[in-house]
């Protein structure tokens, strides 16, 4: 048998080509289910196309704040203005620069930059609870390089961490700022640790995820459930779902519609 | 050929060591980045992409413009650049080496740049610009090696060859419109939602990337027995003035829409970098070198008398290369993210620990330029000789 060095390492090289580029090329011609996509389960809260509804009638700051320290607590959302330890605190510069929000208020101004003019007084001086928008066409989850970041059926724009290369592209593309990055190890910034969900390493992206893991448990998002009402999730498609009565009985608004990612957030002014 | 690397003057080993040591420090900064995350840069979640990646994106250019000489001299047969096409696909060489060093040095997690290739997403731009880059990279070492091994041996180089060097010239076009394209389809970023975005990526890299090339010439030849020839750099400086000339052009027909539309999303990005927003000015002067002295350098570039003096025409050409940095690897990043889709201002600057990771890569760059120069070179000298 005649394979001399030179022809042993071209053929080692080839084969290690393949093996890198081969599973690659097979998902581009064909490409199938996205692997972390999850089948609901017995119990499991389904739908159509979720969406979520912000009653702006019912809302104050104190029922804001429920919102956002739910949601925090469940996904080990770190706040990085105060750490645990004292030793590990950051300038407030560089807090903000690193904050990480799954939902948080912004005054309507900024929630609203296009500007309403016809809007009562009172609407245009409150703070408004943002969070991801679920877009039915989400450009995060166009621009993504991995398909980290994924529409569900049920319209839930979900985010796979453990693939997430950290490009940040995501980032730029959505309008509405509701993406966050690692920029360091957010575990010092965490109070209490929560159990149910996993704590995030440096260098990936995270977001709002409907509470993906609550409805699968047949729970509704924890936001939803601390607002006492004021929030609240269902699925558009269902005729006698909550959310849509409520949107057909009062007039909302949503962000950007102009830029046509049709967000799934709507609040009720 | 690669023998040609290893011997040198001692004015050569110098030159190599101290750009080695900068990649050095560069790298154990880099160390440092792996270990803390990405905060140790002054990106943050509303200036998510900074210096990084607005170096790669000028850097794409430099690459691009490789086709400036490739293009006459293949497709008008425009015999004078046969001298210079081989600086012109090295340089190419080096700078998509920065380009692709600078995304893996942006990425949060360099452990898994696989993903991109394992989960091939074709309606992701990056993955486009993944493949153009890469592509590129091969094409200019494929083509620049053999066109200079043939010269050596005094053989016509083989047709595939020439057939790859065609495929180049509008592969050139495609990794610069690609990288373009990266940011001129976002639907909220009023600053670069422009279908200007990619022919000015491109004029602005005609002008920086051969301007680039005439320093190197003239430096090649104060430094070795090689001349790329005056005829040469002064068909390179025709190509930097009407680029530089077509580049504020653009610039100003971007400006018109803008502020004639009076679309605030629009607008308010062109406010934060040239008046200022919230009384946060950080950029306005920069900008405004920039784009005045850009105006002004396209103008004395088209008096013959500076271009064929080359002492001033080095001058003008480093203004090029200063001023279209500043409008691509400052402006346009913090630009597009300032103000946020809230309409707040944070401003961005690149911390210290950034700075030294950039310079870092830039000096793997000129390594590698060194090196590829060197052997270009000395090949040159040797058929001369």
């Amino acid at each position: 048998m005649g394979i001399d060095r030179r022809e042993f390492i071209r053929i080692s090289g080839l084969a290690a080509l393949l093996g890198l580029g081969g599973k690659g090329a097979f998902e581009l011609l064909r490409p199938g289910q996205v692997e972390a996509a999850l089948k609901p389960e017995a119990g499991a809260l389904s739908g159509k196309r979720w969406a979520m509804v912000v009653n702006m009638q019912k809302m104050d700051e104190a029922t804001a704040q429920k919102c956002i320290n739910a949601c925090n607590r469940v996904h080990n959302v770190p706040d990085f203005k105060n750490p645990n330890d004292p030793k590990n605190k950051l300038d407030p510069e560089i807090a903000n620069r690193y904050e990480v929000k799954w939902i948080w208020t912004e005054h309507y101004h900024n929630a609203f930059v296009e500007d309403q003019t016809n809007l009562p007084d009172k609407v245009k001086q409150m703070a408004f609870l943002l969070l991801c928008n679920h877009c039915d066409n989400p450009p995060c989850v166009r621009v993504c390089p991995t398909k980290a970041t994924f529409r569900r059926d049920d319209g839930i724009v979900n985010m796979d961490m453990h693939r997430c290369i950290g490009c940040r592209f995501c980032m730029a593309g959505c309008p509405f700022g509701a993406r966050s990055f690692n920029w360091r190890d957010p575990r010092p910034y965490i109070k209490d640790t929560y159990p149910g969900y996993p704590t995030r390493e440096i260098g990936v992206v995270e977001k709002c995820t409907f509470c993906a893991e609550r409805l699968a448990q047949g729970l509704a998002p924890a936001c939803a459930e601390a607002s006492g009402g004021t929030l609240i999730f269902g699925d558009l498609n269902d005729e006698k779902s909550q959310v849509r009565r409520m949107l057909q009985k009062y007039f909302s608004i949503r962000r950007k519609v102009h830029l046509g990612t049709n967000p799934q957030v709507y609040y009720i002014v | 050929m690669l023998e040609k690397a290893l011997v040198g003057t001692k004015r050569y080993y110098t030159l190599l060591a101290v750009l080695a040591g900068i990649f050095a420090l560069g790298f154990l900064f880099y160390l440092q980045q792996l270990k803390v995350g990405l905060g140790i840069t002054g990106m943050g979640r509303d200036v998510s992409w900074g210096f990084y990646i607005a170096q790669f994106t000028y850097l794409v250019g430099v690459a691009a413009s490789a086709v400036m000489v490739v293009l006459p001299y293949y497709l008008h047969n425009y015999k004078a650049f046969g001298r210079v096409t081989i600086l012109g696909e090295f340089l190419a060489v080096a700078a998509v080496t920065m380009c692709v060093t600078f995304v893996l040095v942006d990425m949060g997690r360099p452990d898994r740049v696989m993903n991109v290739f394992k989960y091939p997403t074709p309606n992701s731009v990056m993955f486009w610009d993944i493949i153009v880059l890469n592509g590129y990279l091969l094409l200019n070492i494929l083509i620049g090696w053999n066109v200079l091994e043939c010269e050596r041996h005094s053989v016509p180089p083989p047709k595939w060859v020439k057939f790859l060097s065609y495929v180049s010239i509008p592969w050139a076009v495609s990794i610069h419109t690609v990288t373009a394209f990266l940011y001129a389809g976002l639907p909220g970023r009023g600053y670069w939602l422009t279908a200007i975005m990619a022919p000015r990526f491109l004029s602005s890299a005609f002008a920086a990337g051969p301007s680039l090339l005439i320093l190197l010439c003239l430096l090649v030849r104060k430094y070795t027995k090689f001349d790329p020839g005056r005829e040469q750099i002064q068909s390179i400086a025709k190509i930097v003035t009407y680029a530089t000339l077509i580049n504020v052009f653009f610039f100003f027909c971007e400006v018109f829409t803008v502020f004639y539309s009076q679309i605030p999303d629009h607008m308010l990005h062109f406010k934060y970098l040239f008046a200022g927003l919230d009384g946060k000015a950080r950029l306005v002067p920069f900008m405004w070198f920039s784009i005045v002295g850009m105006t002004v350098t396209a103008i004395l570039l088209t008096n013959p008398k500076l271009r064929q003096n080359e002492n001033t025409l080095a001058a003008l050409c480093g203004m090029v290369i200063l001023t279209t940095w500043i409008d691509k690897g400052l402006g346009l990043m913090t630009g597009g993210f300032v103000p946020n889709p809230m309409e707040k201002v944070t401003e961005y600057a690149p911390t210290i620990p950034e700075g030294i990771i950039t310079l870092g890569v830039w000096a793997l760059g000129f390594l590698v330029l060194t090196l590829l120069y060197k052997v270009a070179v000395s090949i040159k000298e040797e058929i001369r000789s």
